[in-house]
């Protein structure tokens, strides 16, 4: 486990802390995501009911709550899957649903939503690799369809992020011969090649047989000590939240009921949701 | 063995040349009324999706062989006139295309969503997700379901015997005339060739599917 300072930061926050005189060693950046008084409803059913959140270059979050909380839903507006009903998400300050047209915010064309994407990664419980498709080509799909790259640099890239989650040995396999633990981390190399600076991972492992949830979980440790991308990490994995997060939210019911550093959040919970939510954890 | 009626079998000959030509040129009609209908009917706009579910409703429902009188003896009232090959390799490439309509656009809606969803999370264009990655796996969940279809086309183009086109099975009934006695022979030749065309069919649909189901 990485060590924590007193107030429950990272070292490297624990720096930047110190440094600006303010709490969480981010705020002295720009956010990179802004979420503001986002509301989300399927039909009647309301999802959602007013999220403000920031997200900041390089910060990791986990996002922790009951199932059918809206976690799933807050991470797929980012990731542009779902379109919020009211209120705004920004990336680097430019709005990502609507866009300015003659003056007016208008709803974005699927134009600026493209623009806007190439910022956001997402892997998903399901993995969703393309089966018909072997391991490499999996990862080279987006490097050579989207960025243009010739096949030499793309699978070059490729192969370099395939070494990062240790299946450089299965690059012409095809998805139905791997396990889930090594689906999940072809799906992880697919999203980091296009190198987004905000990823979110949706409860990466909870498809997982027990005995591969390790494997997955710590390739996405050694991401996030790489460094620069943003981190939105839906889990229930709650070791590997306090390891990995510098911030905790813990969402229920549509809102965020309470957030913090692990060891706030952790060691000492407010509000009894949490508590108890906490509680079937131990 | 003295088998007289064997001296029409140049007749017989001719006649599978025409049901190939009807079959093959029905089939390639089918198949790109299926893929454009098929395609139609995901299509975002409602207008579009209308009309191939129109063509797909009135083609399915109507009978071939109404449909075959209708544009070999009906149309030419209205000024068209059509030759026996090309009014038959109409009719039934309408009838088979809305059936194979069906299986292209279920298809496509078998593929699972979260492969659309990977497809945009990877900033793929709406075109180049349709093309990478729905249609390689929609064409290897159609290719079973086709193959029984084009069986089922080859088997109905014997229907072309009530507009006096003289395919495999217009030619048996000519024989049949002159040698009314080999009658059992006549026929039973006639389902054995039958049976061979749909194996070639069944033959190549395997093939394919095995080729182009590598990954599974
Ligand atoms: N596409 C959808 N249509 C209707 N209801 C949905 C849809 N997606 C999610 N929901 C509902 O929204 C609620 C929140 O879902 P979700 O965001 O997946 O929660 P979580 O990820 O926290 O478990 C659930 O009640 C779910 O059934
Ligand atoms: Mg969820």
């Amino acid at each position: 486990m990485i060590a924590e300072a007193e107030n429950g930061l990272k070292p490297e926050r624990e720096e930047a802390a110190e440094q600006t005189g303010l709490p969480n060693g981010y705020t002295h950046l720009v956010p990179i995501v802004r979420y503001r008084s986002i509301q989300k409803s399927f039909g009647e059913l309301q999802v959602i009911k007013g999220i403000d959140l920031d997200i900041y270059p390089g910060e990791k979050i986990a996002l922790i709550g009951p199932s059918g909380s809206g976690k799933t839903t807050l991470g797929r507006m980012l990731m542009t899957l779902e379109e919020p009903s009211s209120g705004t998400i920004t990336i680097e300050d430019e709005p990502l649903w609507q866009m300015e047209k003659k003056g007016n915010l208008v709803r974005a064309s699927e134009k600026h939503l493209h623009r806007m994407r190439s910022k956001v990664g997402m892997v998903f419980q399901h993995f969703n690799l393309f089966p018909h498709m072997t391991v490499l080509r999996n990862v080279t799909l987006a490097p050579r369809s989207v960025l243009r790259l010739a096949k030499e640099e793309a699978e070059e890239r490729a192969v370099e992020m395939l070494r990062k989650v240790g299946l450089e040995n299965k690059l012409h396999e095809y998805p139905a011969k791997l396990s889930g633990g090594q689906k999940q981390r072809v799906a992880i190399a697919r999203a980091l090649v296009m190198q987004p600076k905000v990823m979110v991972f949706d409860e990466v492992t909870s498809a997982l047989d027990p005995e591969l949830v390790g494997e997955v979980l710590n390739v996405i440790k050694d991401i996030a000590e790489d460094g620069n991308m943003a981190m939105l990490l839906i889990t229930h994995e709650m070791e590997f939240a306090r390891e990995v997060a510098d911030r905790i939210v813990f969402g229920a019911e549509g809102r965020i009921v309470e957030q913090g550093t692990p060891v706030e959040l952790f060691e000492n919970p407010q509000s009894d949701r949490l508590k108890s939510f906490l509680q079937r954890f131990r | 063995m003295n088998l007289p009626w064997l001296e029409s079998l140049p007749l017989l000959v001719d006649g599978l040349l025409i049901t190939v030509q009807v079959a093959v040129l029905s089939s390639v009609v089918a198949l790109a009324l299926a893929a454009a209908a098929g395609l139609a009917r995901t299509s975002r706009y409602a207008a579009i999706r209308g009309l191939a579910g129109t063509y797909v409703e009135i083609f399915r429902a109507c009978s071939l062989l109404v449909l075959l009188f209708w544009v070999y003896f009906a149309l030419p009232f209205l000024g068209i006139e059509l030759s026996k090959v090309t009014a038959a390799v109409l009719a039934i490439g309408l009838n088979i295309g809305a059936y194979g309509a069906e299986i292209v656009r279920s298809s496509l809606k078998a593929i699972p969503e979260g492969q659309h969803e990977a497809g945009i999370a990877l900033n793929l264009s709406p075109n180049e997700r349709m093309l990478r990655i729905i249609l390689p796996q929609a064409v290897a969940r159609m290719l079973p379901p086709f193959g029984n279809l084009l069986i089922e086309l080859l088997k109905s183009t014997s229907l072309v015997y009530f507009i006096t086109l003289s395919d495999l099975t217009y030619e048996a009934m000519v024989i049949r005339n002159n040698y009314y006695t080999w009658t059992p022979h006549i026929f039973g030749s006639l389902l054995i060739i039958y049976f061979l065309l749909s194996s070639c069919i069944f033959i190549t649909f395997r093939l394919l599917e095995r080729k182009l189901t590598a990954w599974r």
